[in-house]
C-alpha cells in the first residue's frame, strides 16, 4: 500500500488533499467563486475579456418575465434553456426546431409553450441550483458542434476540459457523452475521457470508468489519435481565463462550434482529478514547473508556448527551467 | 511561514494539554482508568418552584446515617434562603425560608454517602418499643380494616406471618371489597404501604412506612422506593411488600420514614423536584481532604468533577464529541470515506448512544428508507425547498411514532428508542441522500449512505470505550492534543486511501 502511494507520488499524481491544500486554498480566493458559479456573471466577464461564449438571447430573472417568453423566443428556431446556477447539466433543455405550436427538443420530444413556461418557472424556483436557492434562466445560442465529434458522441455535447494554473494550460481532455452517461459529459456518470497531447492537440488514450478503451462504445469509432481542430486557439482561450476570473487553479470547459470556433461553456473552481486518469499522467510535475517559472510567464502567448513545449506527449515537465 | 506557525501552535497546544494531564495524573493523583468498586455516591436534589411574592417555606426530607449508609458530607445551595435542619420523629428535614420571595427559585441539596462496612451494620443501637398511634380510620373504613385484621390475626403465628398475611390481602384485593375500600382504585406502592401500616398498627404492631433511594452508578430523575418497617426485637425490621421479603435491596439508601411528603412548599407553586444519583470517584474526596495547598484545591474545584451532577452528565457526552470529530476527519481526509454532511456521522453516533449500535443502525435504515420513499414521491410535486424539507420532517416524526407504536405492540421495547434520534438530523440525511441520488445516481447515494453509517458506527465504537470517556471527562485538557492533531491534519496533503485504488492505473513504473 505504501509502495503504491510512493509510486503515485513518483509519477506526480495529485490527490484531493494536496489539490485543496496547495492549489485551491492558496490560489482560489473564495470571493471569486460566484464569478464561475453564476453563468450570467461568467458570460459578462468573458464578453468583457473578449473571450467567446455562446450568445445569450435572453435572461429570465423573475416569475413575471415568464409571460414574455414567447416574445423573447419569436423567430428563433433553435436555442438552449439552462439554469444560471445549475451544475452537471441538470435542467438544460436543448430546442432544435419548431413544429407549429410545439418546440422539438434534442431528445426528440415535443413540448408546447405552457410546458416550456413551467420548466422556466422551475428553474427560477431553484430546483436545479445548488442548495435550492432561487435561480435565473438563461436562453442562449445552441452550439452546432464540430463534425469531428459527430461519430464520437452519443447525443449530448462533447466538450474539452482544460486545467489552467496561473494562466498556463496544464492538462486537457475531451469528454465524450455515451449512452451510459445519458448524454452527459461527466466522467463519473459514464462519459469517455480522452487525454489530449498539449503540444499538438491529438487525443491520446481514452478511459471509460477506470478502464482504457480504444473506441466509443456506442459508435465503435476509435477515440485515440483524433486531432482537435484549432488546438492553439483553444489553448489561447483557456489561458485568457486567468485574467478573466482571477482564479489561479481552474477547469475550463470549451465546446467547438462548427461555425464560430471554440467557446467557453463554463468554468470550474474545483476541477476534478480524473483528468489524470484520462491522460495517464500526473499533474504535480506540471504544476510545479509552472510555479518555478511563474515570474517569466507574463503574456498569454508565453504561457501557451510554455504549455506546448513542456507538457506535450513524451515531454518532461521536469525539464522546464 | 504558515506551516511553521501551525507546527508551533500544535506543539504549544500539545505541551499545555500534556503538561496539565501529567500534573493532574502524577501530582494530584487523578485516576487515569475508570474507577471500579468505589462505594461513594453523590446525590443531588434539585427543587424548583415559582415563589408567590410573599414568604416562602420549603421543607425537604434529607437522609441521615443508617446502618447501611453513612452521610459523609452534605451542602445546601439556596441563594437568598435561610435554612435550618431539624430531627423530628426519626426524620431529618431541612427547612428553607425567605420572607419575600418572587419568581423562579432553585434550591440544591447535595450529599455524599458512603456504604457502611459490615461491622458498623451489626452495631446499630437497640431502641425502645415505640407507642402505636391511634388509627386514622373511621366508620366504614374502620369496619373494613377491623375485618381484615381480625382474619389475619386468627391465622397468624407471629408478627412476620401477620405482616405477610395482611399484605397478601392487600395485594390480592381485586375482588375483596374490604381491602378495595381502603386502597382505592389502582393504588400506588406508597399507598399500599401506608394502608398496610395502618392495618398493622390496628393489630397493635408498631409499624411505619419507609422511603429510600436505589444508589445506582448513574441515574437522573431517580424515583423513591417505598417499603414498611415494623418493630421487632429492639429494632426496626424492614418488609418489602413488592418482593414479599423481610429485607430491602442492599443498595437502598433509607431516606425518611412516615407519611410526610418528600418536599413541602408553602408560599409558591409549580414545585418540581429532581433527584440524581451518581457513583463518584473516591479520590475526589480523598484529594479534597488531603490537599492543603490552595492552588491544588482550586484546581480540583475547577475540574469537571466540581460541576453539578446534571451538568456533569451533559459534559460526559459533550467531551467525547471531539474524539469522534477527530476520527471523522481521519476517515474523510486520510481514508477518503464519503459521507453526507461533514459532521452528520458524529451526530448519528450520538443518537446510537441511546439505542445501541445494532438497533441504531436498523432503526436508522428503516426511517431513512421510508423517508426516502416519501421524499421521492414529493419530488413529483415539484415543491420548493423549505416546504419540502418541512414535509419530510413531519413525515419523519410520523414514521418514528409509528415505529415506536408498532414495536411496542410487538413487544420490542428497543423500538421505542427510535424517538431519541434527532429528527432534524434524519430529515437532513434524507434530503441530502435524495439530492445525491438525483444528481449523481443511486450508486453514489448508497456509497455515501454506507460511508455515513460506517463512520457513525466507528465514531460510536470509539466514543463508547470507557477509557476514552473517562479520560475525556476527567482530563478535558487532553482534548487540546486532539485539537493539535486535527490542526495538523488540516495541512495533510498526502493521498487518501481510496485514491490509491482510484489512481491505481497511474501507479506503474515509468
Amino acid at each position: 500500500m505504501f509502495s503504491l502511494a510512493r509510486r503515485l507520488r513518483d509519477n506526480g499524481v495529485l490527490g484531493i488533499n494536496r489539490r485543496n491544500a496547495d492549489y485551491i486554498l492558496i490560489h482560489n480566493r473564495r470571493r471569486l467563486y460566484p464569478l464561475v458559479d453564476d453563468k450570467v456573471l461568467t458570460k459578462d466577464l468573458a464578453r468583457k475579456a473578449g473571450v467567446q461564449v455562446p450568445e445569450m438571447y435572453g435572461l429570465v430573472e423573475i416569475q413575471r418575465q415568464v409571460r414574455d417568453l414567447p416574445a423573447m423566443l419569436s423567430g428563433r428556431q433553435d436555442f438552449v434553456i439552462k439554469p444560471a446556477g445549475g451544475s452537471q447539466g441538470h435542467g438544460i433543455v436543448v430546442i432544435v426546431g419548431r413544429m407549429g405550436h410545439f418546440w422539438r427538443t434534442a431528445g426528440g420530444a415535443l413540448i408546447d409553450e405552457q410546458e416550456m413556461a413551467f420548466h422556466v418557472s422551475n428553474i427560477l424556483s431553484g430546483i436545479y441550483s445548488l442548495g435550492g436557492q432561487p435561480d435565473k434562466a438563461i436562453i442562449e445560442y445552441r452550439v452546432q458542434f464540430d463534425p469531428i465529434f459527430e461519430k464520437l458522441t452519443y447525443r449530448g455535447v462533447p466538450d474539452v476540459r482544460i486545467i489552467v494554473f496561473l494562466g498556463v494550460p496544464v492538462m486537457a481532455m475531451v469528454r465524450l457523452p455515451t449512452r451510459l452517461s445519458d448524454g452527459k459529459a461527466n466522467l463519473h456518470q459514464g462519459a469517455i475521457g480522452a487525454g489530449i497531447d498539449m503540444a499538438g492537440g491529438r487525443t491520446l488514450t481514452a478511459v471509460l470508468g477506470n478502464d482504457i478503451v480504444d473506441a466509443h462504445p456506442d459508435t465503435g469509432v476509435p477515440v485515440s489519435g483524433v486531432q482537435i481542430p484549432g488546438w492553439p486557439a483553444l489553448l489561447d482561450l483557456a489561458a485568457r481565463c486567468w485574467e478573466m476570473t482571477g482564479l489561479g487553479y481552474q477547469g475550463i470547459d470549451i465546446v467547438l462550434d462548427r461555425d464560430k470556433g471554440p467557446m467557453i461553456l463554463e468554468l470550474n473552481a474545483r476541477p476534478g482529478l480524473n483528468i489524470q486518469i484520462a491522460n495517464v499522467a500526473g499533474l504535480t510535475g506540471r504544476l510545479e514547473a509552472i510555479e518555478r517559472n511563474r515570474g517569466r510567464l507574463k503574456s498569454v502567448a508565453d504561457r501557451v508556448d510554455f504549455a506546448r513545449r513542456y507538457f506535450g506527449a513524451g515531454a518532461d515537465p521536469g525539464a522546464a527551467p | 511561514m504558515g506551516r511553521r506557525h501551525l507546527y508551533i501552535l500544535a506543539l504549544v497546544l500539545t505541551l499545555i494539554g500534556g503538561g496539565l494531564f501529567l500534573y493532574k495524573w502524577l501530582v494530584l493523583e487523578f485516576p487515569v482508568t475508570p474507577g471500579e468498586n468505589t462505594a461513594i455516591w453523590r446525590i443531588e436534589t434539585r427543587l424548583q418552584f415559582v415563589a408567590g411574592g410573599g414568604p416562602a417555606k420549603v421543607t425537604l426530607q434529607i437522609p441521615q446515617n443508617s446502618p447501611q449508609f453513612t452521610v459523609i458530607s452534605q451542602n445546601f445551595i439556596s441563594p437568598g434562603f435561610g435554612y435550618t435542619t431539624a430531627t423530628e420523629r426519626g426524620n431529618r428535614s431541612a427547612t428553607f425560608s425567605l420572607a419575600n420571595a418572587s419568581g423562579e427559585k432553585t434550591i440544591y441539596y447535595r450529599a455524599v454517602v458512603h456504604r457502611a462496612r459490615l461491622s458498623e451494620r451489626l452495631t446499630a443501637p437497640a431502641q425502645r418499643e415505640p407507642p402505636v398511634p391511634p388509627t386514622r380510620y373511621r366508620d366504614a373504613e374502620l369496619a373494613a380494616a377491623r375485618a381484615i385484621v381480625a382474619a389475619a390475626v386468627r391465622q397468624a403465628a407471629d408478627n412476620e406471618t401477620l405482616v405477610k398475611l395482611i399484605f397478601r390481602r392487600l395485594r390480592e384485593a381485586a375482588p375483596d371489597a374490604e381491602a378495595r375500600l381502603l386502597l382505592g382504585a389502582d393504588p400506588s406502592l406508597r399507598k399500599t404501604a401506608e394502608v398496610g401500616v395502618e392495618l398493622l398498627r390496628l393489630a397493635g404492631l408498631p409499624t411505619r412506612t419507609a422511603h429510600g433511594l436505589h444508589v445506582v452508578p448513574d441515574r437522573q430523575n431517580a424515583r423513591f422506593d417505598h417499603w414498611i418497617e415494623f418493630y421487632a426485637g429492639g429494632g426496626w425490621r424492614p418488609y418489602d411488600p413488592r418482593a414479599d421479603a423481610f429485607a430491602v435491596p442492599a443498595d437502598t439508601l433509607p431516606w425518611w420514614h412516615g407519611p410526610e411528603p418528600f418536599v413541602e412548599l408553602t408560599g409558591g407553586g409549580d414545585l418540581t423536584s429532581d433527584v440524581s444519583v451518581r457513583q463518584a470517584f473516591e479520590f475526589t474526596l480523598r484529594a479534597a481532604l488531603v490537599r492543603t495547598r490552595e492552588i491544588e484545591r482550586t484546581l480540583i474545584e475547577f475540574s469537571t468533577l466540581g460541576l453539578p451532577l446534571q451538568t456533569q452528565a451533559v459534559y460526559q457526552v459533550l467531551l467525547v464529541v471531539p474524539v469522534g470529530i477527530f476520527l471523522l476527519v481521519v476517515l474523510r481526509n486520510v481514508v477518503g470515506i464519503r459521507t453526507f454532511g461533514t459532521f452528520m456521522p458524529v451526530l448519528i453516533a450520538l443518537a446510537f448512544r441511546q439505542t445501541e449500535l445494532l438497533w441504531g443502525i436498523v432503526l436508522f435504515c428503516i426511517v431513512l428508507a421510508c423517508g426516502l420513499g416519501v421524499r421521492f414521491y414529493l419530488e413529483q410535486l415539484k415543491l420548493l425547498l423549505v416546504p419540502r424539507l418541512a414535509s419530510v420532517v413531519i413525515v419523519v416524526i410520523l414514521i418514528m411514532s409509528g415505529l415506536s407504536m408498532l414495536s411496542h405492540k410487538l413487544g420490542f421495547e428497543r423500538g421505542l428508542s427510535v424517538a431519541l434520534f434527532p429528527i432534524v438530523i434524519l430529515s437532513m440525511t434524507i434530503e441530502r441522500m435524495s439530492i445525491v441520488w438525483d444528481e449523481r445516481g443511486p450508486k453514489e447515494a448508497f456509497i455515501q449512505a454506507g460511508g455515513s453509517l460506517t463512520a457513525a458506527a466507528l465514531c460510536y465504537l470509539v466514543m463508547h470505550i470507557p477509557l476514552v470517556k473517562h479520560i475525556a471527562f476527567v482530563f478535558p485538557e487532553t482534548l487540546l492534543i486532539v485539537l493539535a492533531a486535527t490542526l495538523l491534519l488540516g495541512r495533510y496533503a498526502g493521498y487518501r486511501l481510496v485514491e490509491l485504488s482510484r489512481f491505481h492505473a497511474l501507479g506503474g513504473d515509468r
